[in-house]
């Protein structure tokens, strides 16, 4: 009962974005992935979510293989995700950015609309319900495209980079919100962060990528443990230092 | 003003509106200015006599009661968009917004030379609703009926498509798609139908227009979509692309505006309302390129 990656290997044009990468995403938990710029964790995110089709190896939804199924494909197979940019319709208001997802999931309009009420009732954000897209603050706007990524009970949650940008205080809700998604509905969740802080206050089980390759994965112990992690983020002299 | 020329203002440009319209809902889900709008326009006007080149036409279509006439116009119009759609827009969906457009505009030469070798070239006479001349008092203005059905179709027309657009499982797809094609498309939205949609409406809504044209002038000729064409793009680049309810504005803004010009400049000057018009279209462009209404998607995010 996973969504996983087998052995995957995405290239763009001679640059290997993804070298036999294999990681899995548990129902009820969160999985960190982590990494320095260029990693390829975003191409990991797009892969994993029918963005990107793999040049070799599989994606794996219970047991099932999705490599060849397009993006609204996972969709409606249960796998969600977040765009970095947030991605809402602007100028539609929050209830019909999250009930145009519903409907894109085959929902009539009036089962979206009460999809999204519940979504936004269980977030808290009922008030943001007649605001428009276009205008909402950074944070709320953040927010709004998790819980439009909730319409519809995915088994799976993937969040690229949801804190970028936030204070410490906001972040600090936001790692609240995605222990509660894992928890409360017993959604898998993959969170893509740089602060790395934040991945390991949240997540049992981190995955680090370098240069398109998972260079080290386990608990938060063995993260910081590893020499392999400190020499990706710090270098070779700082880590031979340590 | 006297309560006549808000009576042409209105209904003048309420046809404008109707026609802008037409063009902004195929923009605002394809990015494509569809030039042959004002070819679909007159289709549906000849679609109400029957195929000949005499000079006299015979009523095919338009000897239907007036209710049937209607509705198989609309019919007509909404079906030839659709077709349109699926033979000439759709192989060419991932092509650029140019051959779209360029497509469109050959579309457009296609259907005008297809009437021609139908119909043949002279303008031809249709009488249909002779009756709706007539011209009915309010207070002290005399307005013709024709001018008080054009206003209230065109008040019933927005409203049903503000609703329809608002409430209904397809409205929500369309005006999704307006925002985001892409993301509407990654969510699962139907981009095949909200595509078709947004033609069959535009279609319609080129029949209405060729229905009031018909009426008002009793002509059916080639060349009548042109004209009313090249003010609707006017009105949809004035209101600011992709936006409906820009174009809505811009469309009653400009046919007011010509209504005004028409009453108010002087008699040697009339001739060249047009020319006062554009000059007015243009000082707007100067100070608002992006439109009226630019659509809060088309400008770029940081």
């Amino acid at each position: 009962m996973t969504l996983t990656l087998e052995q995957v290997g995405v290239a763009f044009g001679g640059f290997r974005a993804l070298t036999e990468v294999s990681l899995a995403i548990a129902p009820g938990q969160v999985t960190g992935l982590i990494g320095p710029n260029g990693a390829g964790k975003t191409t990991c995110v797009n892969t994993l979510t029918g963005f990107q089709r793999p040049d070799t190896g599989r994606v794996v939804l219970e047991g099932r293989d999705m490599s060849r199924l397009p993006a609204h494909g996972f969709r409606r197979a249960g796998v969600a995700r977040t765009f970095q940019a947030g991605r809402l319709f602007g100028g539609l208001d929050v209830l019909d950015n999250l009930a145009c997802t519903g409907v894109g999931l085959g929902m009539r309009r009036a089962a979206a609309e009460q999809a999204a009420a519940e979504v936004l009732h269980w977030m808290g954000l009922e008030a943001l319900e007649s605001r428009p897209a276009a205008g909402l603050p950074y944070t709320d706007e953040r927010r709004i495209a998790i819980a439009r990524a909730l319409i519809g009970n995915p088994d799976y949650l993937l969040l690229d980079e949801p804190a970028a940008g936030m204070s410490e205080k906001e972040a600090a809700d936001l790692a609240g919100l995605i222990r509660r998604i894992a928890t409360e509905k017993g959604i898998g969740c993959l969170l893509i962060e740089h602060n790395v802080g934040l991945v390991l206050s949240v997540c049992a089980h981190v995955v680090v990528l370098d240069g398109g390759r998972v260079i080290e994965q386990g608990d938060r112990a063995t993260i910081l443990g590893s020499a392999a992690v400190r020499e990706a983020y710090f270098g070779a002299d700082q880590a031979e230092a340590a | 003003m006297s309560l006549q020329l808000l009576f042409d203002a209105l209904s003048l440009g309420g046809i404008y509106a109707i026609a802008a319209l037409g063009i902004a809902l195929i923009f605002g889900v394809m990015k494509l200015v569809n030039f042959a709008h004002g070819q679909f326009i007159a289709c549906a006007v000849f679609a109400l006599i029957l195929p000949s080149t005499d000079a006299v036409a015979a009523l095919g279509l338009g000897l239907l009661p007036t209710p049937l006439l209607i509705l198989a116009i609309l019919g007509f119009g909404a079906g030839l968009a659709v077709a349109a759609e699926a033979l000439v827009f759709r192989p060419l969906r991932n092509a650029s917004p140019v051959a779209l457009m360029v497509g469109s505009f050959a579309l457009g030469v296609a259907l005008q030379n297809f009437l021609l070798v139908l119909y043949g070239g002279r303008p031809k006479a249709i009488s249909l609703w002779a009756g709706l001349g007539a011209p009915v008092r309010i207070g002290p203005a005399e307005v013709p009926l024709l001018q008080l059905i054009v206003i209230a179709a065109v008040i019933a027309i927005l409203l049903a498509l503000g609703l329809m657009l608002k409430r209904s499982r397809l409205g929500l797809e369309m005006r999704a798609a307006a925002a985001d094609f892409g993301m509407a498309q990654l969510l699962g939205v139907r981009a095949n139908r909200v595509i078709s949609g947004a033609f069959a409406l535009s279609g319609a809504l080129a029949a209405v227009v060729a229905l009031v044209m018909v009426a008002q002038t009793g002509v059916a000729d080639v060349r009548m979509g042109g004209q009313i064409m090249l003010i609707a793009f006017i009105a949809t680049v004035v209101g600011g692309m992709g936006s409906l309810p820009g174009a809505v504005a811009a469309g009653l803004a400009i046919g007011a505006a010509s209504a005004l010009l028409q009453a108010g400049l002087p008699d040697a000057a009339r001739p060249f309302r047009d020319a006062f018009l554009y000059a007015l279209v243009i000082v707007v462009l100067l100070f608002r390129p992006q439109g009226l209404f630019a659509a809060a998607d088309a400008k770029p995010r940081v």
